[in-house]
């Protein structure tokens, strides 16, 4: 479909001597570059454009500095300088709290005391929970399982800066958006166990919840899929005039796909209300970022799209809170998209089926989930605002524990969803083949007993 | 001595041919080609409810690659005719995000060969999605565009999915043929709560069908998963839907004239695929020919091959013949082109077969 044209923008950005506007800021190291006849051929039929440009096509004012290109007013230069591929230092990154949980300046949007309190007890929560779980994983007691070890600040404090009827799209490390909106420890585990209780009916591996009621879309294994979902559904939201915006969750590693890109070019075209949220963790599995992209993070890609966007400490919670209020209102009244790369560390492994040892080291690990840890952060501030004691963190700590095995213990007991579940739900209406499919299955299990469990579900 | 019966049979069934087919259009028949009857579907279902919008390549502007969409956005406008930069998988992942939501999104995709790009979000994210989510959330979309041969278009442009999306459970996959076909199934399409894959017939648009007031009504459509016999006959039974459909009612005039009543099948349904009315037609005729442009493994004939097996196997006289195009990536010369495809002719060689009145072909290697 577009292959000639491909090729043909490969040739000319080669050879390419026309001179290039600088970039104002970030101090970019100018190249200049020849290649020799083929330059000169292009110089020579740039001049030759110049000249017909006189032939009554829109010239801005008779300024021969500058010529209206569609999309756009662009200024000439004289200077042979290619713009650099990397910025001399890191775009800077937004933070508030030091490491020891001292802010370092005001510049924050303030949260009272009983949102931090609660912000820090589903941290804790979320933390035990992923501990728990995955050591029932190691257990046998369920299949498989994916922590969120060294994000809790960006699943807390990012939940906790939108409203209820912000759509949520996840990726899969985002359970505690969800544990932040309400849905309860039991009703984590009897999806993690796809027992009778999982209002996902047992359909999906564990990890992947959804739930209406808390405007939460179910997770999908399918990688980076669901950020043009989120600007579909945040296009649709504008379309009915509502106060709200949708947020999706993405990795370093999502954003490699086709869909990264197509979604936020959409986004940014379409006008749409959407938060895309880049935690980037420094790992896709075992490969690092260093062989995921060459670009500077995620953050400055936001520009190459139209598309504002912030870098922010993603340990720190009051950082991240401030950044997606800010984000969540720039979203909704001047309906456009916003990126934020929030950088941290995935502490744990990529999920149970991973062993993360044998591709870093040890001791990387472990300096990041002690020294970084953004739950601790988090505590120190709020010790120091007066809001939290030593003996409720004994109490959190034994009540979110006490809780999650509680919610185990219960949701292992709990049947499996009955049979008619294999059948409901791939469509609106159970078609003719599928009812006379259910059909000969309950005839077999009636007539083989002895292939099937005793108190096997029906 | 099976000849003789048929021989004499001759005159019955060729004036019951024409009783029928001034029954199936009314006597008010209207002239319509497919393109006016998509255009005047989706306009009448964009009317009826505000949800219903159009997204693609060229459906704003250009007023639509093959003019499907002509004059919408200049009656909706651009919100709700939205032209697309070009990528199919963006394009298809923001419509499903926009039905997750509730709206009802119709994508075109310039050809299903283009779709390819997009499928990971037709199954993954829309047709599996109400199952995964248990419910929690429906798909409304429609998937539409042209599918299958047009003319001198080469490989990349002349494969037919029917089969591909036909496997998918929680798609439901249309194939139009007439006129009537498009309004009503696109219709049904359309208010249907699960995610539907239209296919259509590039080469199908600028031809006209007749129209009757009922199909020409706002309200009208047609049930998805029933198939439509569009001519009834005694001898064989011919199955086929798109482009072929026509073919087959060709092949069946060339039949009758030697003495084979053959009755026409249009599909009109891959998924669910109509199977009691296939099996009970086949059930009367005993021989079974089945028509398809796509390539022939694991194809639609391939299915309802087996559906005959397993439901009619003691009716057959005869094995099942099988017309699917050829097993290679479509080649751009016409004379090539036209070897590839089916042809009038082959479906009615393979009719005579069935009713061993040629000699058989030999066993493919």
């Amino acid at each position: 479909m577009g292959l000639l044209g491909m090729m043909n923008l490969s040739s000319w950005s080669s050879c390419f001597s026309q001179k290039q506007a600088s970039l104002s800021g970030n101090g970019r190291i100018p190249h200049a570059f020849f290649c020799n006849r083929q330059t000169l051929f292009i110089s020579r039929r740039f001049e030759s454009v110049k000249a017909d440009v006189q032939l009554g096509s829109l010239r801005a004012a008779g300024d021969p500095q500058v010529l209206n290109f569609p999309g756009g007013i662009v200024k000439f230069t004289p200077e042979l300088k290619f713009l650099s591929d990397f910025p001399e230092e890191r775009i800077h990154c937004y933070r508030v709290l030091d490491g020891s949980g001292q802010p370092i300046s005001n510049n924050f949007v303030q949260i009272d005391k009983d949102v931090a309190v609660k912000m820090y007890k589903d941290m804790v929560t979320f933390q035990t929970m992923d501990t728990i779980f995955y050591e029932a994983q190691r257990q046998g007691r369920i299949s498989f399982y994916v922590t969120a070890i060294g994000e809790e600040a960006i699943n807390i404090a990012s939940a906790a800066a939108l409203k209820m009827d912000d759509i949520v799209f996840p990726q899969y490390r985002e359970a505690g958006v969800l544990l932040w909106r309400g849905f309860a420890l039991q009703e984590f585990a009897n999806q993690c166990f796809g027992n009778k209780g999982d209002n996902g009916k047992g359909r999906q591996m564990p990890a992947h919840y959804g739930s209406n009621k808390h405007n939460y879309v179910t997770v999908a294994s399918t990688v980076a899929t669901q950020i043009p979902h989120a600007v579909g559904a945040a296009y649709s939201l504008k379309m009915d005039g509502r106060d709200a915006c949708t947020i999706t969750y993405f990795g370093d590693g999502g954003t490699s796909t086709g869909d990264f890109h197509a979604a936020l070019n959409f986004a940014a075209v379409m006008e749409a209300p959407v938060i895309l949220f880049c935690r980037n963790n420094g790992w896709a599995i075992s490969t690092p970022v260093s062989d995921q992209f060459r670009s500077d993070g995620i953050v400055v890609r936001g520009q190459a799209y139209g598309v504002r966007s912030i870098r922010v400490d993603g340990n720190d919670a009051l950082a991240v809170f401030s950044a997606v209020h800010v984000a969540r209102e720039m979203a909704i009244s001047e309906s456009r998209p916003v990126l934020i790369e929030a950088l941290t560390y995935r502490a744990g492994h990529h999920s149970t089926s991973d062993d993360s040892s044998k591709y870093r080291p040890i001791e990387e690990i472990e300096w990041w989930r002690a020294a970084q840890d953004p739950v601790a952060r988090f505590r120190k501030w709020l010790e120091g605002e007066g809001w939290w004691t030593a003996q409720s963190e004994i109490e959190i700590r034994d009540h979110a524990r006490q809780e999650v095995l509680h919610a185990i213990q219960v949701a292992e007991k709990v049947d499996k969803p009955a049979i008619r579940e294999i059948f409901t739900d791939v469509y609106d209406v159970p078609p003719s083949n599928l009812r006379d499919q259910e059909k000969s299955l309950r005839e077999a299990v009636d007539r083989h007993p002895q292939d099937y469990p005793p108190q096997f579900p029906l | 001595m099976l000849k003789i019966l048929k021989q004499k049979a001759v005159s019955a069934p060729l004036l019951r041919a024409v009783v029928l087919s001034s029954r199936n259009y009314s006597v008010s028949a209207k002239q319509m080609n497919v393109r006016e009857a998509l255009n005047s579907a989706l306009d009448e279902e964009m009317s009826a409810d505000h949800k219903v919008f159009l997204m693609g390549e060229e459906v704003g502007e250009y007023q639509g690659a093959y003019k499907v969409t002509k004059g919408l956005l200049q009656k909706y406008g651009p919100e709700r005719v939205v032209d697309t930069p070009i990528t199919e998988a963006g394009f298809t992942g923001i419509g499903v995000g926009a039905a997750y939501y509730g709206l009802r999104p119709v994508v075109e995709f310039m050809t299903f060969n283009f779709a390819m790009q997009a499928i990971d979000h037709i199954i993954n994210s829309a047709a599996k999605t109400n199952y995964m989510s248990s419910g929690n959330i429906s798909v409304p979309i429609v998937f539409r565009g042209p599918n299958g041969a047009a003319a001198g278009v080469g490989a990349q442009h002349s494969q037919c999915y029917a089969a591909w999306y036909g496997a998918i459970p929680g798609l439901k996959v249309l194939a139009p043929y007439s006129s009537e076909d498009a309004r009503g199934l696109l219709k049904a399409a359309i208010r249907d709560p699960d995610p539907v894959v239209f296919l259509e017939n590039e080469l199908l648009y600028g031809e006209y069908f007749p129209v009757s007031e009922e199909v020409l009504d706002a309200g009208f459509s047609i049930p998805i998963g029933k198939a439509k016999i569009e001519k009834e006959g005694k001898d064989v039974s011919i199955v086929a839907f798109s482009k072929m459909v026509g073919f087959s009612l060709k092949a069946a005039e060339i039949l009758a004239k030697d003495g084979i009543d053959a009755e026409v099948i249009n599909l009109r349904s891959i998924r669910p695929l109509d199977r009691s009315t296939i099996n009970a037609s086949v059930r009367r005729t005993n021989r079974l020919v089945t028509v398809e442009e796509g390539f022939p493994q694991h194809g639609v004939g391939a299915e309802i091959c087996a559906s005959i097996v397993e439901d009619s196997f003691g009716y057959l006289d005869a094995p099942v013949e099988r017309i699917a195009g050829a097993d290679v990536p479509m080649p751009y010369a016409a004379n090539l082109e036209r070897l590839a495809l089916p042809q009038v002719e082959d479906i009615v060689r393979a009719a005579k077969r069935a009713c061993y009145r040629s000699v058989p072909m030999s066993a493919a290697a």
